[in-house]
C-alpha cells in the first residue's frame, strides 16, 4: 500500500516536471525559430534604412523609430501618474473601502482587452479631441494600458519596504512626505524601475491599441511632431504577414521584424531581472 | 508639526496631488464605459437600411414593416412570396435601379434619368408584388407606393442573431451570436489546453522543484507573457497553421484549433503564476500536519494544498480565460475569421476582438457599421468586466476562512 503511494507520487511528480520543461521548451522553440529565420536578415541596413519595393526590401527604420516614440510617449504619461497613484494607495490609505475600490478599478482597467483600449483611444483622442491618427493619441492610449502595471508594481515595491524604516524616520522628526521622499522611495526604486521597464517592453509589442490611433501601413519617413502618424514594429509585422502587397517576398522582412521585437522584449526583461537581483542584495545588506 | 506652516501646506498639496493621480484609473474606466456606450449605443437608434434610401411596396400590400432579416431574405431571393412574410399570396418582385434600366429604354427614362421617378411611381402602382429599393431623391413628390417602416436595430437581435453582414445592401445584418460563440469556443479550447499544463507547472514550481530550479524556471515562464501577441500570431501562422493543415489534411489550417493552441500558450503564464501564488499561500502547518499523519507529499498536495487554494486556482483560470477572450492580434492571424457558429475545432471561426480589429479601419466614423463595432466592444468589455469582478469576489470571499 505504502509502496503504491510512493509510486503514484513519483509518477505525478515526473509528469509535473516534464510538463514544466515542455512549457520552457515551447518558449525556446518560439524564440529559436524566429532567431534562426531572422538572424540572416538583420544587418545595419535593415535597422537603418527605409522600407522599399512594396515592403519587400530595405529596412525597418521608421517602424523602430515609431515604436521608440510610442514607448517614450506612453511612459512620460503613465509613469508619473502610476507611481504617484501607487504611493498614495500604499502610503496614505489605510485598509478602507476607498482603498478596495481603487484596487478594484486598477484591476478592472488591467483586465480591459487591448482592442477596447483601441476603440476608446480612437473615440476620445483621435475623434473627439481631434488629435487624428498621431503619436500623441497612440501614446495616451498605450499609457492608459500600462497604468495598472505601473501602479501595481509600485505598490508591491513600497509594500516590500520594511515598516521599521518608516517608523525610524518619523522618530527622527521627519514628516510623511520627507519619509517617503528620502527613505521609502530610495529603497523601493529599483523595483519601481523594474515595473517601468516591463511596461516599456509591453508597450513595444502591443498592436491592437495602436491600430486605429497611430499606426501607419506604410510611411517611409521619420515623424516630425507628435501629431504625426508613424509606423510601429508590431503593426509592421502584422502588415508584412497578412496584408502586405507581396506576402511571400516580404516573409524574410517579417522574420527580421519579429526578431527585432523579440530582442527588445528579451533585453528589457533581462535588464529588469538584473535590477531585481541587485535589489535582493541590497535588502540582504540591510 | 505646526499647523498652517509652509511645511504643512506642502504636505497637504502633495497629498492632494497623490489623491488625484490615484483617481486616474477610476476615471479611465468610467470614460471607457461612457465612450463605448456613446458610440455603440447609437446602433440601436438607427435603422439597418442605408441612410437616404427607401423601401416601398404596393399600396394594397398588407405588410407595414419589415425587419433587417426579412429584407435580407427578400433580396437574397430566399423568400419569393409575400405570404411567407405574413402578407397575401403574391410573388415578390424586386425593383432596383438596375432593373429599371432593364425594363425601360433609355428614351423612356430620359437622357439624364429625368423621368426615372415618374416611371418608378408608375411601376410601383402597377405591380402588386413589388418591393422597390431606391434613394429618397428618386421618389416622386406624390409617390403612390407604400413606404415600408423598418424597425430600429434591437439589442435582442444584436445578441441572438447569427448573421453578421455589416455592409450588406440594402439592409445590414448585425447579429453577433456567431462572433460571441466563436470567442467563447476558442477561449474554452485555450483553457482546456492551458489548465492541465498550467496547473501541473504551478504545482511543480510551488511544491516539487527545489528553489534553485524554480528561480530559473519562473522568469522563463514569465518571459512567455512578455512575447508580443503579434509575434505569437506570426509564429502560429507560419508554424502551427501549416502543421494543423497537414496533420488533419484540411483545405485551410486557419482553424479554431490553431487559435486555441496559440491562446493556450499565451494564457499559460497567467494561469501558472497566479495558481502558484495561490498554492504557496497554503499554511505550512496544514501541510506538515498532513505529512505527520503519514500522507505522501502527493497525497498532501491532492487532499490539502489544492483544496485549500482552489479559489486562487479558479481565479487563475478565469483571468486566463479573460486574457484569451480579449486577445486580438494572434487570433486575428490564425483563426481564418469566418463568421459562422462553430461546430468543430477544425473549422475557421471569428472572434469579437478580431472582428473589431479587421473591420474598424474600413468603417466610416459615425456610420452604422462603426457603431456596431463599438457595440461589439461593449459586449467584450462587459464579458471581461464580469470575469474581473468574479475574480475580485473570489479573492474577497477567500480571505475569511484563513486559519
Amino acid at each position: 500500500m505504502k509502496r503504491n503511494n510512493r509510486l503514484k507520487e513519483k509518477i505525478a511528480f515526473t509528469i509535473f516536471s516534464i510538463v514544466s520543461f515542455i512549457i520552457v521548451i515551447i518558449l525556446f522553440l518560439i524564440i529559436a525559430f524566429i532567431f534562426v529565420n531572422g538572424i540572416s536578415v538583420i544587418s545595419w541596413d535593415f535597422i537603418s534604412k527605409m522600407p522599399t519595393d512594396g515592403m519587400t526590401g530595405g529596412g525597418i527604420l521608421p517602424a523602430i523609430v515609431g515604436t521608440l516614440c510610442l514607448m517614450l510617449g506612453s511612459i512620460v504619461f503613465s509613469f508619473p501618474i502610476g507611481v504617484l497613484s501607487g504611493i498614495f494607495i500604499n502610503e496614505y490609505l489605510k485598509d478602507s473601502i476607498f482603498k478596495k475600490f481603487l484596487s478594484l478599478m486598477t484591476n478592472n482597467l488591467a483586465g480591459v482587452p487591448s482592442i477596447v483600449f483601441g476603440l476608446f483611444g480612437m473615440s476620445l483622442f483621435v475623434n473627439h479631441l481631434n488629435f487624428g491618427d498621431s503619436i500623441i493619441a497612440g501614446s495616451l492610449t498605450l499609457g492608459l494600458l500600462t497604468l495598472p502595471v505601473i501602479i501595481t508594481t509600485t505598490e508591491e515595491a513600497l509594500k516590500s519596504v520594511d515598516n521599521s524604516v518608516r517608523i525610524g524616520s518619523y522618530a527622527l522628526g521627519a514628516s510623511k512626505l520627507q519619509t517617503i521622499k528620502r527613505v521609502v522611495l530610495p529603497i523601493a526604486y529599483p523595483n519601481i524601475i523594474t515595473g517601468l521597464i516591463l511596461s516599456l517592453s509591453r508597450v513595444s509589442g502591443e498592436t491592437a491599441p495602436i491600430l486605429f490611433t497611430v499606426a501607419a501601413y506604410f510611411l517611409p519617413r521619420l515623424p516630425n511632431s507628435m501629431f504625426d502618424q508613424v509606423m510601429a514594429l508590431p503593426y509592421h509585422l502584422y502588415v508584412l504577414t497578412t496584408s502586405g502587397t507581396n506576402i511571400e517576398q516580404s516573409r524574410p522582412m517579417a522574420y527580421g521584424t519579429a526578431l527585432v521585437l523579440i530582442l527588445i522584449v528579451l533585453i528589457f526583461n533581462l535588464i529588469a531581472n538584473i535590477i531585481r537581483k541587485k535589489l535582493g542584495q541590497n535588502v540582504k545588506m540591510k | 508639526m505646526q499647523k498652517y506652516s509652509f511645511r504643512y501646506f506642502k504636505e497637504k498639496i502633495a497629498e492632494s496631488i497623490l489623491l488625484l493621480s490615484s483617481l486616474f484609473t477610476s476615471i479611465a474606466v468610467i470614460f471607457i464605459i461612457i465612450f463605448l456606450f456613446k458610440e455603440g449605443y447609437g446602433l440601436f437608434n438607427e435603422k439597418p437600411i442605408e441612410k437616404g434610401y427607401n423601401l416601398s411596396i404596393h399600396p394594397s400590400n398588407k405588410l407595414n414593416n419589415l425587419t433587417a432579416k426579412q429584407i435580407k431574405l427578400i433580396f437574397d431571393r430566399n423568400v419569393t412570396n409575400w405570404k411567407d412574410l405574413g402578407g397575401d399570396d403574391r410573388k415578390i418582385n424586386l425593383l432596383t435601379i438596375e432593373k429599371m434600366t432593364d425594363i425601360y429604354t433609355k428614351k423612356e427614362l430620359g437622357e439624364g434619368f429625368e423621368y426615372l421617378s415618374l416611371k418608378i411611381n408608375e411601376y410601383v402602382i402597377k405591380d402588386s408584388g413589388v418591393v422597390a429599393f431606391f434613394a429618397e431623391q428618386f421618389l416622386d413628390a406624390n409617390f403612390k407606393g407604400k413606404k415600408v417602416l423598418i424597425d430600429d436595430n434591437k439589442i435582442k437581435d444584436f445578441i441572438t442573431d447569427k448573421e453578421w453582414y455589416p455592409t450588406a445592401s440594402p439592409a445590414a445584418q448585425f447579429g453577433t451570436l456567431s462572433l460571441i460563440m466563436g470567442t467563447l469556443w476558442v477561449s474554452l479550447g485555450a483553457i482546456l489546453f492551458a489548465l492541465p499544463f498550467g496547473l501541473s507547472a504551478a504545482i511543480f514550481l510551488a511544491e516539487v522543484s527545489n528553489p534553485k530550479l524554480r528561480n530559473i524556471l519562473k522568469p522563463l515562464i514569465e518571459l512567455l507573457a512578455g512575447i508580443p501577441s503579434v509575434v505569437y500570431g506570426f509564429f502560429g501562422l507560419v508554424v502551427i497553421v501549416p502543421f494543423i493543415q497537414q496533420l488533419f489534411n484540411l483545405p485551410v489550417g486557419e482553424t479554431a484549433l490553431a487559435g486555441s493552441l496559440v491562446l493556450g500558450i499565451m494564457a499559460l503564464p497567467t494561469i501558472i503564476t497566479i495558481s502558484e501564488d495561490a498554492l504557496r499561500t497554503t499554511p505550512q502547518s496544514l501541510k506538515e500536519a498532513s505529512l505527520a499523519l503519514g500522507a505522501t507529499r502527493w497525497q498532501t498536495i491532492l487532499k490539502v494544498t489544492i483544496p485549500y487554494s482552489i479559489s486562487g486556482i479558479t481565479a487563475a483560470v478565469m483571468l486566463g480565460m479573460g486574457r484569451a477572450i480579449g486577445e486580438t492580434m494572434a487570433v486575428l492571424m490564425v483563426t481564418g475569421n469566418a463568421a459562422v457558429i462553430p461546430t468543430s475545432f477544425l473549422q475557421p471561426i471569428r472572434t469579437i476582438p478580431a472582428t473589431i480589429a479587421a473591420e474598424l479601419g474600413e468603417a466610416p466614423a459615425g456610420g452604422i457599421h462603426f457603431k456596431a463595432l463599438f457595440a461589439l466592444g461593449i459586449i467584450l468589455f462587459l464579458i471581461t468586466l464580469i470575469i474581473n469582478l468574479t475574480v475580485e469576489f473570489i479573492k474577497i470571499s477567500k480571505k475569511s476562512p484563513r486559519l
